[in-house]
């Protein structure tokens, strides 16, 4: 069962402002989604390697070879905020 | 009662690759902000990373040098948090299964040879870089380093002092140079470092609280960063108090450690295997083929400078400190120049122009046979060691050879005994007093005769038939 600390904190390292009202609402869903995946637990895994990657490939891999880049003003494009050369964000308190 | 401190270091090394780990973005230094991004290194949704096999080969060959294990099977995992120079909201780095564990570093400590372990290394991406001077209420970023790739060398803790770390810094920056796969450049932010610090009585076992202390980047800081947090620990415990576990921060001006405040549950990281990369086979043949293709290393180079050229052990460590000096040493050896002599002139007069031009060796203007010849005119008497001094400096600002810099200035020593008699003559003529002084049992005035015959000679004097002929006519009555 999750609780109501378990929401805030997952709101937390989310960055999600979740009303008070509604956390009620995420503490059963978030239960029931467990649940469901409890029901794997079911399932006999003895002797099965664990999948790290659903496809059975190794070593994909590429050359240390240059591609071209975004130009600056294509890749700043979607920022919410931005200046010429920079992605501007809310300053960061350290 | 005393105290002594428990370190473990966390290195990160930014890998000498041309470009980004899962991209093909350039990792350059110092370029235009944001010129070096695409979809992958910027988290655009949909975008797929692919991993540097040199990257890889990189870390592999560390942890070769590190005396680690290979692991066969490698994965990548995502470490997830926020921060505005993590565009993907996760580092994509290496928690289960890094690609190599289990090895040591050997240093130099209380004189004898210290084995500090190196508990793993592992691959991961770096972030963006946040610039906060002059944005007034903003902060701003810059993702030209998002997905350089770094590794991550993780220390036991068994380094006692701040010198210890000090020490385990200098040789492991050595070693990557050596091996080629960090250019080791501190005020680039090439090599990083956290230590992990908590101080415990004197011969006890048990470990005190760790705190982690950041933001060390140079090695007179990660002395003075420890030994600042070191003697903070004791006086906390000694006042009564205890220590918290936490993150600080070395503010460098300030000369001290900071709490950095962070809610410890900022640090649940939730690391899970990273889908969108496939897992690492690294085959036994491709770990030979590498293990074949390192450079002799470190120790391995002292040692053979130390018994092969009969060098002391001081000279040995600061000619192996640098691949390229170790190089233009043995180059010049090899040209015929006396071991030690030619030690003795790269770690004097070499190093002195070197630093004084604010040039490295790599482009040092004097070519090691250079200083060879010069050393066999010494050798044959041509020219005085004295004299030699004017001929190096020469030879590094002009790149002439020794031989026709001699000969244009002159400067072949005079062994002429008659040339010198007519000198010495000539001085003790000019110097009645003193010669007087002298047969009296002044005997330590032969200096000021010699000084004076040197001058007369523009140094060119051969010193030991200068020595022999004035103190023969000194003595005539």
């Amino acid at each position: 069962m999750i609780e109501k600390k378990q929401v805030e904190h997952i709101a937390r390292l989310s960055r999600l402002v979740i009303p008070e009202e509604e956390k009620e609402m995420f503490c059963s869903q978030l239960s029931n989604v467990l649940k469901y995946m409890e029901k794997l637990n079911r399932l006999d895994t003895k002797g099965i390697e664990p999948t790290s990657h659903v496809i059975d490939l190794v070593n994909v891999m590429r050359g240390d070879a240059p591609s071209p880049s975004l130009p600056p003003s294509e890749a700043l494009r979607n920022a919410p905020d931005r200046t010429e050369k920079f992605y501007r964000v809310p300053k960061i308190i350290e | 009662m005393h105290y002594e401190a428990v370190i473990g270091l966390e290195v990160h090394a930014q890998m000498s690759t041309e470009t980004k780990i899962f991209c093909g973005c350039l990792t350059k230094f110092g370029s235009e902000p944001n010129t070096q991004t695409c979809p992958v290194c910027i988290g655009m949704p949909g975008a797929l990373p692919v991993l540097n096999k040199k990257a890889l080969e990189f870390a592999v060959r560390a942890g070769l040098a590190l005396n680690c294990g290979i692991s066969p099977m490698s994965r990548f995992a995502r470490k997830n948090y926020f921060y505005p120079d993590l565009p993907k909201g996760y580092q994509i780095s290496q928690y289960e299964l890094p690609i190599c564990e289990h090895g040591f570093l050997e240093i130099v400590a209380d004189g004898g040879l210290k084995k500090i372990g190196v508990t793993r290394v592992h691959m991961e991406e770096d972030a963006g870089k946040n610039i906060h001077e002059g944005a007034g209420n903003s902060s701003l970023v810059d993702l030209n380093r998002a997905g350089v790739p770094l590794m991550e060398i993780v220390s036991e803790p068994d380094i006692r002092s701040p010198k210890e770390a000090a020490e385990y810094m200098k040789k492991l920056r050595t070693m990557l140079r050596y091996l080629g796969v960090c250019d080791g450049n501190m005020e680039q932010g090439s090599l990083r470092c956290d230590a992990n610090v908590s101080v415990r009585e004197e011969g006890s076992k048990g470990l005190g609280v760790k705190v982690e202390v950041k933001n060390i980047n140079s090695f007179r800081f990660v002395e003075k960063a420890l030994e600042y947090e070191i003697k903070r620990q004791i006086k906390a415990i000694k006042d009564g108090g205890s220590i918290i576990q936490e993150t600080r921060l070395w503010d460098s001006d300030a000369g001290i450690t900071q709490s950095m405040r962070t809610k410890e549950e900022a640090h649940d990281y939730r690391y899970f295997p990273e889908p969108d990369l496939a897992p690492i086979a690294v085959r036994q043949e491709w770990i030979d083929e590498i293990r074949a293709s390192l450079p002799e290393l470190p120790d391995a180079k002292r040692q053979r400078f130390v018994s092969s050229y009969s060098l002391p052990e001081y000279d040995a460590d600061i000619l192996i400190s640098e691949k390229p000096l170790s190089e233009w040493y043995e180059e010049a050896v090899n040209a015929g120049g006396q071991p030690k002599a030619v030690s003795n002139w790269m770690m004097g007069e070499m190093m002195k122009l070197l630093n004084e031009d604010g040039i490295n060796i790599e482009n040092c203007p004097l070519k090691p046979e250079q200083l060879a010849d010069m050393l066999s005119l010494i050798d044959k008497g041509t020219i005085s060691g004295k004299i030699a001094k004017t001929v190096f400096e020469e030879m590094f600002r002009t790149g002439k050879d020794a031989e026709s810099i001699v000969i244009e200035k002159s400067l072949v020593q005079i062994t002429d005994k008659d040339a010198i008699l007519k000198a010495v003559d000539e001085i003790l003529a000019k110097s009645p007093k003193e010669v007087e002084r002298y047969r009296a049992g002044e005997e330590k005035l032969i200096g000021f005769f010699v000084g004076q015959a040197m001058k007369l000679t523009k140094g060119k004097a051969n010193p030991a038939a200068l020595n022999e002929i004035l103190k023969r006519k000194l003595s005539d009555k």
